[in-house]
């Protein structure tokens, strides 16, 4: 099926467990909002802000993304743990160009 | 000696819901006790967004958060709150006469008729980095996730992790007070606020504080009490350096926290309200704001004030059940003082 508004993205929910999600990329929404509406445990405190870090994903592979933000980086370098493919999915606007985009939800440490 | 208080309604959290609670339940002439895990009232407000925007409070095309909870603390003045801060409540227990007793983490006692839970996504707890053994150096055995008291560590040989402004900030105020101070950041540069960074930089130039970039600490050392850290640096170069206190400072996050226990009827970490008065499955207990769920909740600041309103009149009843109340507006009757 192809609809030119409607991106894949997939989660790895565990090793060698991918779980396709559809994110729609013509209502605004950031990688959290369809993230938490397809059922994950995000709590996103700041609402989408880049304030928490409760969002952090880890992209393994797919299409590059645009840069993050110097907001972004602060906020992931403030936090326990971090890999080079680290971001903040509330800071991820759903595009056309992130289809076939492959990440995990970092734990949250505490 | 163990502090104790006596009021008609415990809130627990002092967020802006919490806040706006004491004035809903001032009206009705009941006296209520705010108590808040973090030292300052405002909740996420005040410790995550104070600088930002808020665009949906009635009657404010926009507001600072910030200064939204300045203007609550001064919309409850006349009903002269009080508060404990600092100390998260931990447990809660109902006396023979229907009244509650609660306990918080310092052993402050406090004896409510009802309890209003206006705890937000729970009370914030600081992140703890994932190394191995860290646990068994807590509680005063030379790890710390918060500085309480700077001069515990006069003399003292730290290490501080984390790249964000508390890890300046305290790494400036302690090079002078500590006799070694080594920040570790896995950043290669500091993208708070550029002063600190700034600063951090000269003291690290004038030998004061030894500034460790691309690393992590990964090891704790120590028999008894810590007594060494591991510092991995880029190609996994290790640096183990001999420390008395090791400070990470990696902010705050949310925890339900001991209130999950209580045993109240919970649904995903929030609490099950009726939305006649937000009471909760147990009498006199009531939950507002963003900690409660019911058909159709929405976490917003202005649901809790409404939610704030009808939980006071459920407690008013709760509290007096003879008693008829009549509802007087403030437009009419001006603020009645306490």
């Amino acid at each position: 099926m192809t609809d030119d508004n409607v991106v894949r993205v997939y989660v790895e929910e565990a090793p060698s467990q991918r779980r396709e999600v559809e994110a729609p990329t013509d209502m605004g929404l950031s990688l959290m909002e369809v993230l938490k509406a397809s059922g994950y445990d995000i709590q996103a405190t700041c609402g989408g802000m880049a304030l928490c870090g409760t969002c952090h994903i880890e992209v393994l592979a797919g299409p590059a993304l645009d840069e993050p933000s110097d907001e972004e980086m602060y906020m992931l370098e403030s936090l326990p743990i971090m890999s080079t493919g680290s971001r903040l999915s509330c800071q991820i606007r759903v595009n056309s160009r992130m289809d076939g985009l492959v990440l995990r939800l970092m734990p949250q440490m505490a | 000696m163990m502090k104790s208080v006596s009021t008609d309604i415990c809130i627990i959290g002092a967020g802006p819901v919490g806040l706006f609670a004491v004035f809903e339940a001032g009206l009705l002439k009941l006296r209520c006790h705010v108590v808040d895990a973090l030292p300052q009232v405002g909740g996420q407000l005040s410790e995550i967004y104070p600088k930002k925007p808020i665009y949906d409070i009635p009657g404010f095309p926009d507001i600072l958060a910030g200064d939204l909870i300045k203007n609550l603390m001064r919309q409850i003045e006349p009903f002269h709150p009080t508060f404990t801060l600092g100390e998260r409540v931990e447990r809660f227990a109902k006396l023979d006469d229907g009244t509650f007793q609660l306990i918080t983490s310092d052993g402050t006692e406090i004896l409510c008729k009802a309890i209003a839970i206006a705890g937000g996504l729970g009370s914030f707890e600081p992140r703890k980095p994932a190394i191995d053994e860290l646990e068994k150096f807590e509680g005063g055995k030379g790890v710390h996730y918060m500085v309480r008291d700077p001069d515990f560590f006069r003399d003292q040989r730290l290490v501080i992790a984390g790249g964000g402004d508390s890890a300046l900030d305290w790494t400036i105020f302690l090079a002078d007070l500590a006799k070694e101070v080594t920040l570790v950041h896995r950043g290669t540069i500091f993208r708070g606020a550029p002063e600190s960074a700034e600063k951090v930089k000269h003291l690290h130039d004038a030998g004061k504080v030894r500034l460790v970039l691309s690393s992590n600490v990964t090891h704790v050392h120590g028999d008894e009490k810590l007594e060494a850290v591991t510092i991995t640096g880029p190609a996994d170069a290790k640096e183990t350096l001999h420390v008395d206190h090791f400070i990470p400072l990696f902010g705050l996050t949310p925890k339900l926290g001991p209130i999950g226990e209580w045993g109240l009827e919970l649904e995903d970490d929030a609490v099950k309200v009726n939305t006649l008065d937000y009471s909760t499955s147990e009498p006199g207990i009531y939950a507002i704001g963003d900690i409660n769920t019911y058909p159709g909740k929405l976490k917003l600041i202005l649901c809790g004030f409404h939610e704030a309103a009808l939980m006071a009149q459920g407690a008013y009843k709760h509290i007096y059940p003879d008693k008829k109340y009549v509802l007087k507006y403030t437009t009419v009757n001006g603020v009645p003082t306490m």
